[in-house]
Order: structure tokens, then sequence, then C-alpha cells
């Protein structure tokens, strides 16, 4: 450090030193660095254990500095409860998309919430099939255009965006559910914060914990970083509300 | 402590993973194998291990390479349309090389079949089953006493060779009940500097994948996959004679096809034909070798491959013989079970043309 300056802010230690792969303005990066920073308040860098999907987070193992196992296409919740399961001691969490969780996984995911498996699930939910190049997901808004909805999310066809924080927040097993987003620095530290409060219930043991982070996809929308953050507050935010669905308490 | 006891196969095979020191089940209830998982869980409460009814095959393998991945010991049972849900999650597990047990107790098919004994998931076990360059080391088990030997021996090579293993039995095996000798448990300590239990300081993190994108990585991976594949045909073939030193007609079968051919031989020897059983014990790796010095054999006529399907291990046994001998077929389908004098028959017929 240089004399006169001051540190205000550096990366976790958590995070490997690896040029992440994600498109500018993308939440990924935010939400790894988000997860990793609690990882390392916590002290717990150690005793964690994460589950990456198939979808555009399918490389976090190279960028988050603890152990983890790469899943096949929706299987992280089954994955995740095969190690905690086996390590009741240790943190658990699974990192998804919307895909993985809530199109190919509803099963594993589902059934995993049912059972009050005590992991963390870390849910990206940005309305879209990033990795793939943009096709529709299970969470695609009505109307909104994607390569295989070129005229819009038709509910005629394909039914209603699914929700899965209030999906979830109906088990009596689920300890914690709350949706986050990233959009602003203040919604960033709150997504943080529930990021944080989730891996310390199950700490406490109490059950399942539920993030979704309303993410964006400027990719994938085809507009700008800046565009992405107006089609969060516009379109996405009055479908899917931010908020707490669920606290220990109410359990 | 060793013991005897007149059990049911499946009940067997449950028992056998306790004393070999599971520490994982997980799997989804299927004719003719879910006495597995209720031998399980009765006796849950007087062992340590962790037992879960999954919500599907699916979810089981995966359950089952997580926490294999973690390092545990663990199991899953399943019979034929289970076995192929999990395909899937089992090639995953091949190429993140992930050290399980798996059992078939194979059910007629296509589809969703007969729950009558069948020997026609012999393709799917032996040449992969999922996607990609991949083999299990597969075992075929033709007794209740072999169900308990083979999970102790599949348990030992999976975790010798960071492979998944398996055996390859069916229903009337799962279900028949004979005598067997349990072996003394095991205290299981594993040594797996590679699994997920968390990183240790000043060390790089474990991690686990099957991913490697660049092309040139995915073959490194599949040349060291291929590798490991070599060693295990090389150390770990395993097979039975029944009177073959002199015998001028080979009956090559596997599982419980085997047992039923060994009373053929008898007859046939009363009757006074010079037959001879070979068994592969591992169907995968297969003793290709053998049969290959067997065909060399001046004595030897022809070469017929009993099974209970259409006629699959029939593929490997001729490209083991390679053309030095004629190889015949007999077999029944659908979940039935040829007996000891068809099979002599089939055999005659052949001799006499």
């Amino acid at each position: 450090m240089k004399e006169g300056y001051k540190l205000i802010y550096q990366k976790p230690k958590t995070l490997r030193k690896k040029r992440m792969h994600y498109c500018p303005g993308c939440f990924h990066a935010t939400t790894h660095k988000l997860t990793m920073e609690v990882v390392e308040e916590l002290g717990i860098q150690e005793k964690t254990i994460g589950v990456c999907p198939v979808g555009c987070s399918v490389f976090a193992y190279d960028y988050m500095d603890v152990d983890m196992q790469e899943a096949a296409h929706g299987r992280a919740a089954a994955v995740a409860t095969g190690i905690k399961r086996m390590h009741p001691d240790k943190i658990v969490f699974s990192y998804q998309g919307d895909g993985d969780l809530a199109a190919i996984g509803t099963a594993e995911t589902i059934h995993a919430c049912n059972r009050g498996e005590n992991f963390t699930f870390i849910f990206i939910n940005n309305g879209i099939y990033g990795m793939t190049g943009g096709q529709m997901a299970p969470t695609t808004l009505e109307g909104q255009k994607t390569t295989t909805s070129p005229y819009g999310r038709d509910p005629k066809k394909v039914g209603l965006p699914l929700k899965m924080c209030e999906i979830v927040s109906q088990f009596d097993a689920v300890a914690y559910v709350e949706r986050v987003s990233c959009n602003t620095p203040a919604n960033a530290r709150k997504a943080k914060r529930a990021i944080k409060k989730a891996f310390e219930y199950q700490i406490q043991g109490l059950g399942t914990t539920f993030i979704e982070v309303a993410s964006n996809c400027p990719s994938g929308w085809k507009c700008t970083p800046e565009e992405s953050l107006e089609w969060l507050k516009e379109k996405v935010f009055p479908y899917y509300p931010l908020g707490i669905f669920k606290n220990p308490e109410e359990k | 402590m060793s013991e005897i006891k007149l059990m049911k196969g499946n009940e067997a095979l449950a028992e056998a993973a306790i004393r070999a020191g599971l520490q994982g089940y997980f799997g989804y209830p299927i004719t003719p194998q879910s006495e597995v998982m209720e031998y399980l869980a009765l006796e849950e409460p007087k062992h340590n291990y962790v037992l879960l009814q999954a919500e599907s095959e699916v979810a089981a393998v995966n359950m089952m390479y997580g926490a294999g991945g973690a390092g545990a010991r663990v199991m899953t049972t399943t019979s034929s349309p289970g076995f192929s849900l999990m395909q899937e999650g089992i090639s995953y597990i091949a190429c993140a090389q992930i050290p399980c047990l798996f059992a078939n107790i194979v059910r007629g098919g296509p589809g969703l079949g007969t729950i009558q004994s069948s020997q026609s998931d012999y393709f799917q076990a032996t040449k992969g089953g999922g996607h990609g360059d991949y083999h299990l080391i597969v075992l075929a088990p033709n007794s209740v006493q072999e169900m308990v030997d083979h999970v102790y021996l599949g348990f030992k090579l999976a975790d010798k060779y960071r492979s998944p293993a398996m055996l390859l039995s069916d229903g009337a095996i799962g279900q028949m009940m004979e005598k067997v000798q349990l072996p003394s448990p095991i205290e299981y300590k594993p040594d797996k500097p590679w699994a997920t239990v968390g990183k240790k300081s000043g060390q790089e993190r474990n991690y686990l994948t099957s991913l490697y994108i660049q092309p040139e990585e995915m073959e490194e991976k599949n040349i060291e996959l291929q590798a490991k594949f070599k060693k295990i045909e090389e150390n770990e073939v395993r097979f039975e004679e029944y009177k073959t030193n002199d015998a001028e007609i080979i009956i090559v079968s596997f599982g419980l096809s085997s047992r039923i051919s060994k009373k053929s031989v008898d007859m046939a020897r009363e009757a006074g034909l010079k037959v001879g059983l070979f068994r592969p014990i591992t169907v995968w790796p297969f003793p290709a070798n053998k049969i290959a010095d067997i065909a060399a054999r001046k004595q030897v006529k022809f070469f017929i491959s009993v099974e209970m399907n259409a006629g699959q291990m029939l593929e490997d046994v001729k490209l083991a013989v390679n053309g030095k001998k004629p190889v015949y077929f007999y077999g029944r389908m659908g979940g039935i079970i040829p007996t000891p004098k068809e099979i002599l028959t089939a055999v005659q017929e052949r001799s006499r043309s």
C-alpha cells in the first residue's frame, strides 16, 4: 500500500484470481462476489461445499475458492442433498439458474425443499436461458421475446412464469425465503445480508434456505446493462416483487 | 464376525452392504428389488448409514454423485426401467471419477416390460449405458452368496479405481432364498484426498466436474479414463470354468443362466456329450483373452452363448472367438427362464447339425 492511500475495498480472499467469463453488467459476477464475501466474513471457507449447475454459472468452481461439485442440468438440489446428508456439519449451497432450478430440476427443487434439506439455494432468475443463447425460460415474462418465443411468451401456449419463492415458501420445512436483486448498490447490500442470513440459519440447522436473485441478462435480453436495470424495475419487479416470503420465526 | 444365514438375494445384498461399511444409500422403490431399501430401513436404527428414499431414480443417482463425491461409501439399487433413468448421472459419475456401487436387479423389457427375471440389460451395463466413452466395472453374481461377495468386491474395486462399479443381477437371484455366509463387518476408513469435504487451508480446493469445454482438455480427460479402463481390463478379469478342460462344446453364460447351464453340462455329460461351461464373472472387463485361448484348442468344436435375452453377450463371445470356431446362441426373452433340458436340447441340436 502506497503511503497516503487507504484501503477501502478489496475482493474477498474466497474468490480465486481468475478472470470471469460473464458478460458485462451480468449479476452473476456480483452474486458470486457477495456469496464469497459472506463465506469469508463467516469464516467458513474450510467448511463450505458448493454445487454449481448447468447454465451460465457452470464454471462457478473456477471462481469460488471453496470445494465444489459440478452437477448435471437440474440436479444440483439432489447433489447438495447427498453432500449435506453425509456432512451435516458442513455448509452446503447450490447455485442455480432458472432453467436449471425451475424447469428441468423442478422435481429435485420441490422435494429438497419439502424435506427441509438444510442447505441454501442461491437461485439466479434472469428470465432466460443465457448460456444456450437466449431461449425462453420457465420465468420468461408474459409477452417477453426470446429466440424460442420470437413473438413474445404466450401464456395460453406455455403458461405463466413460475414464481419459485411463492411456491417453496409454502413448505413447512423451508425456513427462510427471500427475493433480492443487485440492480442498485443498496439492493446488492440487501442481497448480501439475505445470503448471510441464509447461511447463518443453515448453521443453526433451521431447514431449507432459499434466496432468489431477480437478475438481468443484457446479452440475452438484447439490451445494454443500463437498459437491463430499467427492464428489471419496470417489468420484472412488478411480477417478481422483492422481499421476504418466509422467516424462521414464522415456521 | 461371519455368520451363516438363510436369506433372500436382495436382503443378503443389503446386509452385505451394511457389513462392507455402507455410509449412504439413496434409492427409489421398484420391483423386483424393493426389499433392499426395506431391509436397510428396518436396520437403520442399529447403524450409522444415511438412508434416503429419493423422489426418483434421477434424484437418487445425483444424491450418489453428491455423497460419493463428498467421500462416502455409497450404494443404490434399482431394476431395469430405474437403471435407464440413472444413466445420465452415471455418465457424470464416470467422468468425475466418483467411486460408488450400483445394483441392477434386472427385469424383462423393453419399456415397462415385466417384473420377471431377465438378462436383457447386458448391453446397457457393459457398453457404458449413458453418453460418452466409459465403462463401469460390472460383476454378474449367479447366487445369493455372490450377491454378498460382489458387494464387498464392488465397493473395493470402485475405490481402487475411482470408478462406478455395479452388480448385474436379476429378479430371480434377488428373490430366491439360499444359504449365505456373511463376512465379518469391516470398519471403513476412506482415504479420498480428492473428496469435497471442505477446502484445507493452504491447499487448492477440490472440485469434481465432467466439464472440459476445450476439446484438447476433453480429449486429455478421455485418454486418462481410457488408460484406467485398460488397467482394469488387465487386472480385474474374473471368470469360472466348469468341465472345460476336455470339452468339445463350450456353453458361455453369465449370471442366472450360467447357473442353469451348469446343470445342462452335467446332463450332457451323462448323455455322452463333452460339454463345458465358461462363465464370465466380470462381464466388463470381459474375459475375451481366455475365451480366445479356449477357441484355439483343437478339440473345441463350437461355442453356444446361453442368455436370457435376444443375444447380447453373444456379440462379445463372437469378438473373442474371432471366427476360429462357430458361435451359436440360445436364449429366452421377456422374463422366461430356460430349463436345463431346453438348453441341453439346443446344444444337442447344434452338435448334430
